[in-house]
């Protein structure tokens, strides 16, 4: 598996606050679109086709 | 509800223990007293506790004259029981309280838990890492202990009913049952509470936010065997939508607490035939146990801007509240007299500036702050406040089945534990490379086997230099703690990288000061000298 699913972030506390305050004040369909820009953002970044393929079946549930 | 505790007629407190009430002092109508304290809680006895072994005369004013009983704080964490060691009831509290190290959290109906933590990762200490004991419990045992100081004195149903700063004084009226009574004092300690009166007299700041939000708690005792650990549920079958805890307390008690929601009717949710199918619904149909103590509560999280005013300093409650998720209210209260203690007893000894009391106002508010935080982050994730909160919440959860990263932002209550001053004027950063390696200045110390005792025993309240081979010289003002004489001192050397040669600095209430691989004399000075406040007297 190339996706890394332990812990890789020091403080996941601290980002997952910040990853709610992105929302605050907004509509549904305003977070749905904020949602779909990040992980637009966040596949980019990772670049890796096999890692972004893992993350999208994890993501469907259909890992296991 | 339990039958047999009596309350006050006055107050309508439940009462767990009756005190004699304190007559007038014999210096009454005038008294001048060096430190008072405002406050019998457990923050304030251990205060007057902390500076009373350190040879200081501490009245101590307690507005009722008994023991409150009741649902209160009931977790404890490492670093509190090894400040309570220190005042010498450490021993006792673990003894009467329950243990627990490993807490776990479930989601829905799922029998397994969807994660679990040790709060005791670091092996090989003195304390454990969590007991739960009733506040009443502890706050006996160090009643117990201050009553063999004959420096303290501790008057209940002494009320404060003004506060008058008066230059390097401050002038109290204390009222009782048997007349009024003036104390002027050159300290003044307030650990009245999050309602502190000294607080709301000198008409001080105590701003933060309120979480609108009930959870009750149902104390029930019941018989059997059930591990002692902390459970948590999110979105439990028998309290839907909401989260629930579960906790052992000594005496068979069970601390049983359920969210509620906002829109609630308060009196009906502690009705014992309205809170007996969630009791059972939680613990089983088949059960069988008695009502101790039902109570709905809110919370806030709020703190003052400032904990030092001149002569009065607040400690606890009085200076700082928080959600109770994470145990931080009462944990984060013995921390502020922990590290006010030993900086109050320097001044007194006109060993230390008057100035070195506002690293306590720093240091403090960085434990408050990172209490808030936490407890705030908590509390959000515990009940979200916007649907996308909650589907980013109950993705977490429905991850952390599958995935061990996710079990990382799963936030049922970050445990307090000891906090980092990592910016303290009182540290010597370091001059070494210690490769990420030992404890930093800033951090306390870890507990580690110290022949036959333990390493925190052996520090003890004053400033003492741990060094691996005797140095040419000695520290005045520092005790000397030679690991090179002791046998099996190999965990020693490994959790603080005490290499040949290599020091640390702690002071007084056990935090690190200064740490060298190989320090000189001059530096070892600079570095006690601005551990006692040297850099601030001088900004």
């Amino acid at each position: 598996m190339r996706l890394i699913t332990e812990l890789n972030i020091a403080d996941p506390d601290g980002i997952y606050e910040r990853l709610i305050a992105l929302h605050d004040g907004c509509s549904d369909e305003e977070s749905m679109r904020i949602n779909a820009r990040l992980v637009l953002l966040l596949i980019n970044h990772i670049g890796d086709p096999e890692a972004i393929g893992e993350a999208l079946a994890c993501a469907a549930g259909d890992d296991s | 509800m339990n039958e047999t505790a009596m309350h006050d007629w006055r107050t309508n407190i439940p009462v767990w223990r009756q005190m004699e009430a304190s007559p007038l002092p014999e210096a009454a109508p005038h008294e001048h007293a060096k430190i008072v304290i405002v406050g019998t809680g457990p923050v304030g006895l251990a205060q007057a506790i902390e500076l009373g072994q350190r040879g200081h005369d501490v009245v101590v004013l307690g507005r009722f004259d008994f023991v409150p009983a009741g649902s209160k704080a009931i977790c404890f964490s490492k670093r509190s029981l090894e400040i309570l060691d220190r005042l010498g009831v450490g021993g006792n509290a673990v003894e009467r309280g329950v243990i627990w190290n490993i807490g776990k959290v479930f989601w829905g109906a799922e029998a397994d838990p969807v994660y679990q933590f040790d709060m005791l990762p670091v092996k090989h200490q003195k304390m454990p890492g969590f007991i739960n004991i009733q506040q009443y419990h502890l706050e006996d045992l160090l009643l117990e202990r201050a009553g063999e100081l004959p420096n303290i004195d501790i008057r209940w149903g002494h009320d404060v009913v003004l506060v008058e700063p008066a230059g390097d004084t401050v002038r109290l009226d204390v009222s009782t049952a048997t007349g009024q009574y003036q104390v002027e004092t050159d300290w003044l300690i307030a650990c009245d509470g999050s309602k502190s009166t000294v607080r709301d007299m000198l008409g001080l700041d105590f701003d933060g936010r309120v979480f609108e939000d009930n959870f009750l708690i149902a104390d029930i005792k019941m018989k059997g065997e059930r591990q002692s650990e902390r459970w948590f549920w999110f979105d439990p079958p028998f309290n839907s939508g909401q989260s629930a805890l579960l906790h052992k307390q000594p005496d068979d008690v069970w601390r049983l607490d359920f969210q509620l929601g906002w829109n609630i009717d308060r009196e009906a949710c502690i009705r014992p035939e309205n809170v007996d199918p969630l009791v059972r619904a939680m613990l089983g149909d088949d059960i069988d146990y008695q009502p101790e103590w039902y109570s709905v509560y809110t919370f806030q999280c709020r703190r003052m801007t400032r904990f030092v005013h001149d002569r009065v300093i607040f400690a606890g409650d009085s200076a700082h509240l928080v959600s109770p998720f994470g145990a931080r209210g009462c944990n984060g209260g013995l921390a502020d007299i922990d590290n006010l203690g030993w900086k109050l007893d320097l001044v007194l000894q006109g060993k230390a500036d008057v100035s070195l009391l506002e690293s306590y106002n720093d240091e403090a508010i960085v434990t408050a702050d990172e209490n808030i935080l936490n407890s705030t982050r908590s509390t959000e994730f515990i009940t979200p406040k916007s649907r996308i909160s909650t589907i980013f919440r109950d993705s977490v959860l429905e991850l952390a089945n599958r995935f061990p990263f996710a079990r990382g932002f799963v936030n049922s209550g970050r445990l307090s534990t000891a906090v980092c001053y990592r910016e303290s004027v009182l540290s010597t950063p370091d001059i070494d490379d210690w490769k990420a390696q030992g404890v930093p200045p800033g951090a306390p110390a870890i507990d580690t086997p110290y022949g036959s005792g333990w390493l925190l025993e052996q520090l003890g309240g004053e400033f003492t230099l741990l060094v691996h081979g005797k140095p040419e010289f000695e520290l005045a003002g520092a005790k000397l703690l030679d690991i090179a004489e002791i046998a099996d001192n190999d965990l020693l050397i490994a959790r603080y990288g005490l290499t040949r040669s290599a020091a640390y600095l702690f002071r007084p209430d056990q935090y690190v000061a200064a740490r060298w691989k190989s320090p000189t004399r001059a530096m070892m000075e600079k570095s006690l000298l601005r551990a006692k406040g040297a850099a601030m007297s001088c900004a």
